[in-house]
């Protein structure tokens, strides 16, 4: 494990609000956010034990996805997870989120092992998969209807979470409606009304125009440190990864094996384009390179079909 | 402004050609009705309360008939596209019986059930019940994965996940089979009613018929087209605008 030391700003005003309903309201949050100390001494959030996934692809032959994944991740971590498209990413948040099984091993969310979704934790889609038939405040409710929340304390916190978002005039608007950037905030302030431990994000950005995705950077950060979340994000960018992470974790390709782990401990907040990020991202890019063009080989080379993943559409 | 002058420019010029025919009396009335006979008809009909009844009752059956298809229908069909086994052998079966017309299913309807409506409820069932099935079937794999994906995802199952999130989300390529589904119920309805006497539209045909009242036959046919036509270009057409409109479709058609 490589450490990036970064003179540390030791004061950290998470530590001083204790879990439970507090957590998730919105507190007089600093206006420049410190560096936590993570607590890794205590039990993760979330635990991946020795997960491997193959599945049979059209040809018949079983292909191996993910290769005894090991991962710790502690309560209120930032972690990002990079790799080369086709290393199973993707496939790895649907198996915390629970939408899959794995072939081997045990996802453990606070020590219970997962084997169905659950609102514990939820995945924001690289697709978003919006309701294009509710409206906005419909699609943030959504999640609380299902957990059986009363009309009034879903009202509320839908407004709550739609001013976290920076969408509240927009409650009443279908989700077409809206720019992708938009979008993008509705289905983080549907997964946050659930009020979720873990938030499991896949490529949440990947679509958008750099100015947005810089805005949705702070938004999230900020959003992060006031809600106390465990987030694991998935991107095939690193310096999104670097921005965004305490943690990130490079994936080889095919099949996806933890290939080295980089702690990031340059002070929040960072911007994209920070030369310390930059430098960062560019040391973890040339391990990822080696990645990228394993994949390439493969995909251009030997003609092999672009991964698939079993029930998720590419 | 164009297409209002083009439709009423066609059909002045049809009234106008069925006029002129009758007005020739090339064949004599009982052959060809003319215009205000079928409108004498039209009128005595609604003033003595007969068609008002005969609509009534036809409506309430083809609404029960219907009702029962669209919900059976969604079941089976949800249960074909959801498994395989069903897929693969009621599949095919669905659709070649959606070949057989559904009044071929009256001689044994008329057995189980008797010279009853319920009798006429099983064709108008059989009639309708396949299309819904089959359109279910379809939507349900046209429907992009994601959303139920994003359903279970945010702790939706069993039953909420199919009202809340299968459902809607399939409705905008399930409503044009529940339109046919509503086509064939409709006429199913007409076709038992006329070979059963239990009041209904067909039946008040069949009278004209048996009267020799050919000015009747077309005035209840006329009322057989117009409602067809209200609830398709009315009901149905509101549904489908109102589903683009809230997803943001372009009109298909």
């Amino acid at each position: 494990m490589t450490t990036y030391a970064q003179p540390l700003v030791t004061d950290d005003h998470r530590s001083s609000v204790p879990g439970g309903a507090d957590r998730w309201k919105l507190g007089a949050g600093p206006t420049l956010l410190p560096h936590r100390q993570l607590d890794r001494s205590g039990a993760p959030k979330v635990s991946l034990e020795e997960i491997s996934l193959s599945y049979k692809t059209s040809s018949g032959e079983r292909l191996l996805a993910l290769d005894q994944i090991d991962l710790k991740v502690s309560p209120g971590e930032f972690l990002c997870i990079v790799g080369p498209s086709g290393c199973g990413k993707s496939t790895l948040l649907h198996l915390i989120a629970g939408l899959h099984h794995p072939t081997s091993g045990k996802v453990l969310v606070d020590d219970k092992v997962v084997d169905s979704p659950g609102t514990d934790r939820i995945l924001i889609f690289q697709e978003l998969g919006l309701f294009p038939w509710l409206k906005v405040g419909e699609n943030v409710e959504f999640g609380m209807k299902m957990k059986g929340l009363s009309r009034a304390e879903r009202r509320e916190k839908t407004e709550y979470y739609l001013r976290l978002v920076h969408l509240s005039q927009f409650k009443g608007s279908y989700t077409h409606q809206l720019s992708g950037g938009m979008r993008q905030r509705v289905a983080l302030a549907r997964a946050l009304a659930t009020e979720p431990d873990v938030l499991l994000m896949d490529e949440p950005f990947a679509a958008l125009d750099a100015q947005t995705r810089d805005l949705l950077h702070d938004e999230l950060e900020r959003i992060w440190a006031e809600t106390g979340r465990t987030i694991i994000f998935v991107t095939h960018n690193v310096r999104e990864a670097v921005r965004l992470g305490d943690r990130v974790v490079l994936l080889t390709f095919r099949p996806g094996r933890v290939k080295r782990e980089f702690q990031i401990e340059l002070p929040r907040p960072r911007h994209l384009e920070d030369v310390t990020v930059a430098q960062t991202a560019g040391e973890i890019l040339g391990e990822l390179r080696e990645e990228i063009n394993r994949s390439l080989e493969v995909e251009y080379h030997d003609g092999v079909k672009p991964h698939v993943v079993p029930g998720v559409e590419a | 402004m164009k297409r209002t002058a083009r439709f009423v420019i066609f059909y002045a010029a049809l009234f106008g050609l069925w006029t002129l025919l009758a007005e020739l009396k090339i064949w004599p009335p009982y052959l060809f009705p003319t215009p205000w006979g079928v409108g004498q008809s039209l009128y005595a009909g609604f003033e003595d309360h007969s068609f008002w009844i005969a609509i009534a009752v036809s409506m309430r059956r083809v609404l029960i008939g219907y009702g029962i298809s669209v919900i059976l229908g969604m079941i089976l069909g949800l249960g074909v596209a959801s498994n395989k086994f069903l897929e693969q052998t009621m599949g095919g079966l669905l659709v070649s019986l959606q070949s057989l017309p559904s009044i071929c299913w009256w001689p044994l309807a008329l057995l189980w059930f008797g010279l009853s409506q319920n009798a006429i409820l099983f064709v108008v069932i059989m009639g309708s019940l396949l299309s819904v099935t089959i359109a279910m079937e379809d939507g349900r794999k046209q429907m992009p994965k994601i959303y139920g994906m994003a359903g279970r995802n945010l702790g939706a199952r069993g039953f909420p996940l199919f009202w809340y999130v299968l459902l809607p989300a399939s409705l905008p390529y399930i409503v044009s089979g529940l339109k046919q589904g509503w086509a064939f119920a409709w006429r199913s309805l007409i076709t038992a009613e006329m070979l059963y006497m239990s009041l209904g539209l067909g039946q008040v045909l069949m009278m004209g018929r048996d009267l020799n009242d050919m000015d009747a036959v077309i005035a209840v046919m006329l009322l057989i087209i117009a409602i067809g036509y209200i609830v398709d270009g009315l009901v149905f057409k509101g549904i489908e605008r109102r589903l683009q409109h809230k997803w943001g479709l372009v009109p298909s058609t």
